[in-house]
């Protein structure tokens, strides 16, 4: 049995899907981090199929592009929870709703 | 020559730009004065590109820029002078130049001098531009132009109260100035349907090209065209049946009436229909009705003008008479006869207003003719020049309306419309007799201004001086016709008469120039004696009712067009607009506000909910997407 | 061969992924989504992406779950975390739906038909190479701009985390009051 691009797609769509689930249920603003890096992930899978799929690098260099875009993420996403954590005390987001209309 | 093309046409423009700084301001002279100057400058580079295209022969073309350039189409902002263009450029300067001048005198103690400045030169610049442009589209701008200011300047004393019909028959200036752009509006229409057939049939709006290929075009739609434009013509011309504002128009200060109301606004349709000659020749039945309705705007205008007693209004429906002529001439083919005419009524009406202006100044604002009398003695001068002025019109020799006119009439028997020649020679005759009707009415005859406690005077002496031009014009201009021929027909088609009317050419003359002296006599028998009121004629008659209240036409419009459009905007305006439209309205503001007050709940401030909301946003993004591969 | 590496590859990440979506640890979160992050690694290994599965390791292996790892250090990672989760059915009809639909347009043949490479691979490298190849040429400027952000970030990085570096958290989450926290900042 040959491992086609259906496969990873439907593997892509399953690991999103699971981000999505933590992104929704996590309260905890590192969780739902982690939450947003599996769905970078899955995409990333996704990219990777398609390229090596149809003979196309553009995809790969997406894939790139988008670890690049993570780290950065990290690196401001991590300093502004540290920031919020010295502030309130937790990383809870219902603690948060400065933004209440 | 480039510069002078510029000079001539942007030099209004900063005129027009000058006296608007100081619009809010109290009279400061240097204003008149400078514009007065700036359009000097621009007839002085009118007078030698003139002679540079008299020496070349040659037209002057630029360029000012791309104007519209889109896909398929590209339009330069670009201007031409040619022969017909010197000679409008020419005439419209000289008149403006004058009544500038003039100006100074006449609005000398008005409170808004600065801004009348402003209006007038600006008046100048699109009339330049509309007489100078190398294509329908500028030449549509420059309509539209003159439009305005011809509105700005009719209502420019706008604070004046609307009065009925009795007691003044245009209400007031500012119903007047609506009148006049509402009209043209209506004509307008016309115009721009032609200039749109024109580009769809020939994709292009420059006249040498357009002209070039106007061959090609199927014989019914250059009937649509050349028909088309005649309407736009008839608005701004004040043919029959879009002609009740000009009358209307003499609401404005008398140099306006002057400049744009006899001289040259009004003359633009005669230009348009002169410039587009290579469609028109190709069209002759609509040409013929051209010449039919003239002659009738001719002959029409002339017997309300027999009896009116409003100084200004007599020379308003003289001037739509004289335009009738113009039509006549063109549309049977003689342009150079039209432009002829059209070159020589401006100079002697022009002056023909300004003296009236001088007599209004004298009588404080007084128009009716019944009400002067025995101005002579003290308005020698005005005298002279409404005299000349008065002459020219009737067709004298030798004074400039003999030689156009004359010509005029023997086309007319030239192309053997005996009817229109009948019409032309009568109203002729009409002519002479009314302008001297004026004449005597208001320079002869018993000194009736006593009654209303006038105090007659001349006008300044430098007003005098500046009424000279239009004066020697008025005198000169005929003897150089053939010179005149010779330059336009260059550019415009010969016309040649025919040996038998070159035969007939004296006894035509003779006949004519009988019809008018016979005329000025009946006038002098009636009126310079003094005046002889038949009451019950004047209110008995039904000719004579019918023709004081200009054939009633509008209080036909009135009753026919105004009060049913009010009725039906009454309608419109409180069945449609407030229950239909306004309550729909109201109803998506009611309906925005009660959904935002039912989705305010949402923005509780949690993140994590609208972290929800967002998913949610997302799955239905891609359901949207499944279905539309599913589709697929 | 290829298969049954990818079906445990698939399993065992799905598998850990849920872990970290779903654990109440915090450290078992992030240790699983470590492993799975090594995993998907293997999955760019199998694909023949060879140069994206090492930077996979060493980014997001490496780097990414180092600097979670060192950020973690700031809060208490200990104690398990308290979450109220207020409609975990919604959660779970929203993400299932968005499974399935995703899984339905990609299973679809449809997909695919119509996708035609710009970018192909020079002939005659390997997946390096090109990568490196085409990285140089068509995306320089998009590499020079993911370099410069990549900068920002960690200035940014550096700028806010290191704000009161000197105090003790501890002491600042006692008196946790947004009000004197303020005072003391003015």
């Amino acid at each position: 049995m040959t491992i086609g691009l259906t496969h990873y797609l439907v593997l892509s769509a399953i690991l999103f899907s699971v981000g999505l689930a933590g992104v929704l249920r996590r309260k905890n603003l590192l969780m739902l981090f982690f939450a947003t890096e599996i769905m970078l992930n899955a995409a990333n899978v996704a990219f990777a199929a398609i390229s090596v799929h149809i003979g196309d690098l553009s995809g790969q260099m997406f894939a790139l592009f988008i670890m690049a875009v993570a780290a950065s993420e990290v690196a401001v996403g991590l300093g502004l929870l540290i920031l919020i954590y010295k502030k309130y005390g937790t990383l809870n987001l219902d603690n948060f709703s400065i933004m209440k209309g | 020559m480039e510069n002078y093309v510029y000079i001539a046409l942007f030099a209004p423009l900063v005129s027009s730009l000058f006296a608007a700084l100081f619009a809010q301001k109290p009279k400061i002279q240097l204003v008149g004065i400078v514009t007065s100057l700036l359009i000097g400058i621009a007839l002085f580079a009118s007078v030698i590109l003139f002679m540079n295209i008299e020496e070349t022969g040659k037209a002057v073309s630029v360029t000012l820029m791309d104007w519209i350039v889109v896909g398929d189409m590209d339009t330069k902002f670009g201007f031409s002078v040619d022969q017909v263009t010197v000679v409008m450029m020419t005439v419209v300067t000289l008149i403006s130049t004058v009544v500038h001048i003039y100006s100074n005198y006449y609005m000398e103690s008005d409170k808004s001098f600065n801004r009348f400045f402003s209006y007038l030169s600006a008046f100048v610049f699109s009339m330049m531009i509309l007489v100078m442009s190398d294509n329908f589209l500028g030449l549509f701008i420059g309509w539209e132009g003159v439009g305005v200011c011809s509105w700005l300047l009719i209502g420019f004393w706008y604070e004046k109260k609307d009065e009925t019909r009795d007691v003044n028959p245009s209400i007031s200036p500012s119903w007047a100035a609506n009148e006049a752009f509402i009209m043209n509006r209506i004509a307008d229409l016309g115009m721009l349907v032609g200039i749109f057939l024109i580009y769809w049939n020939l994709g292009t709006f420059k006249y040498t090209e357009v002209f070039a290929h106007i061959g090609d075009l199927s014989h019914t739609m250059l009937i649509g065209i050349g028909i088309a434009l005649f309407i736009g013509a008839m608005g701004k011309s004040a043919q029959f049946p879009l002609h009740t504002w000009l009358a209307d128009a003499m609401e404005g200060p008398t140099p306006v009436s002057a400049l744009i109301h006899a001289a040259t606004m009004v003359t633009a349709g005669v230009y348009l229909v002169i410039r587009a000659n290579p469609l028109y020749s190709q069209i002759p039945e609509v040409g013929y009705g051209i010449a039919v309705l003239g002659t009738f705007v001719a002959i029409f205008a002339a017997s309300m003008a027999l009896v009116n007693r409003d100084l200004k209004r007599v020379i308003a429906y003289s001037t739509l008479s004289q335009l009738g002529y113009m039509f006549a001439a063109a549309g049977l083919g003689a342009y150079w006869v039209a432009l002829f005419h059209l070159a020589a009524h401006a100079a002697f009406k022009a002056l023909l207003f300004i003296g009236a202006g001088n007599v209004m100044h004298a009588m404080h604002d007084e128009l009716d003719m019944f009400k002067m009398g025995g101005l002579k003695k003290v308005m020698g001068w005005t005298f002279l020049y409404m005299g000349i002025g008065s002459l020219a019109l009737s067709g004298i020799y030798p004074f400039a309306g003999f030689f156009s006119k004359d010509t005029i009439l023997e086309v007319a028997f030239n192309e053997h419309t005996y009817g229109i020649w009948f019409i032309l020679w009568l109203t002729a005759g009409l002519t002479a007799f009314y302008s001297f009707r004026q004449v005597f009415l208001v320079f002869f005859g018993d000194e009736r201004y006593h009654e209303i406690g006038a105090h007659p005077h001349e006008a300044k002496p430098y007003a005098l001086w500046a009424m000279a031009p239009l004066a020697v014009a008025a005198v000169v201009v005929g003897f150089f016709k053939e010179d005149f021929v010779e330059f336009v027909t260059k550019f415009l088609p010969e016309y040649e008469m025919s040996e038998h009317t070159e035969h007939m050419v004296v006894i035509l003359t003779i006949i004519t120039t009988l019809v008018a002296l016979t005329g000025i006599v009946v006038a002098y028998l009636k009126y310079a004696k003094g005046l002889k009121r038949n009451l019950e004629f004047e209110q008995n008659n039904k000719l004579y009712k019918l023709l004081y209240n200009q054939y009633y036409i509008p209080v036909i419009y009135d009753r026919v067009f105004a009060k049913p459009y009010k009725e039906l905007s009454d309608i419109a305006w409180k069945e449609i607009d407030m229950q239909v439209v306004d309550a729909s309205v109201d109803g998506i503001a009611k309906f925005v506000e009660k959904s935002g007050d039912v989705s305010r709940k949402a923005q509780n401030g949690n993140l994590s909910s609208y972290l929800n909301w967002m998913a949610a946003g997302l799955v239905i993004i891609i359901v949207i997407a499944a279905i539309a591969v599913a589709v697929q | 061969m290829e298969a049954i590496a990818f079906y445990i590859f698939a399993i065992l990440i799905t598998g850990l992924f849920l872990v970290t979506a779903f654990s109440r640890n915090i450290l078992y979160a992030m240790s699983s989504l470590a492993a799975g992050m090594v995993l998907i690694s293997g999955l760019f290994f199998i694909l023949g992406a060879d140069f994206l599965g090492a930077v996979q390791l060493v980014v997001y292996s490496g780097a990414i779950m180092a600097l979670y790892a060192f950020g973690m250090m700031f809060f208490d990672a200990t104690r398990d975390v308290k979450e109220k989760n207020t409609s975990s059915y919604l959660v779970f009809l929203l993400s299932g739906f968005s499974a399935v639909a995703l899984v339905v347009i990609f299973a679809a043949p449809t997909i695919g038909k119509h996708i035609e490479p710009i970018v192909t691979a020079p002939q005659g490298l390997d997946n390096p190479h090109a990568i490196g190849a085409v990285l140089f040429t068509k995306y320089l400027i998009p590499f020079e701009v993911a370099a410069v952000m990549l900068l920002v970030a960690m200035i940014a990085g550096i700028v806010l985390a290191s704000k009161k570096m000197d105090e003790s958290l501890s002491e600042i989450y006692l008196d946790a009051d947004p009000e004197t926290e303020k005072k003391e900042q003015e």
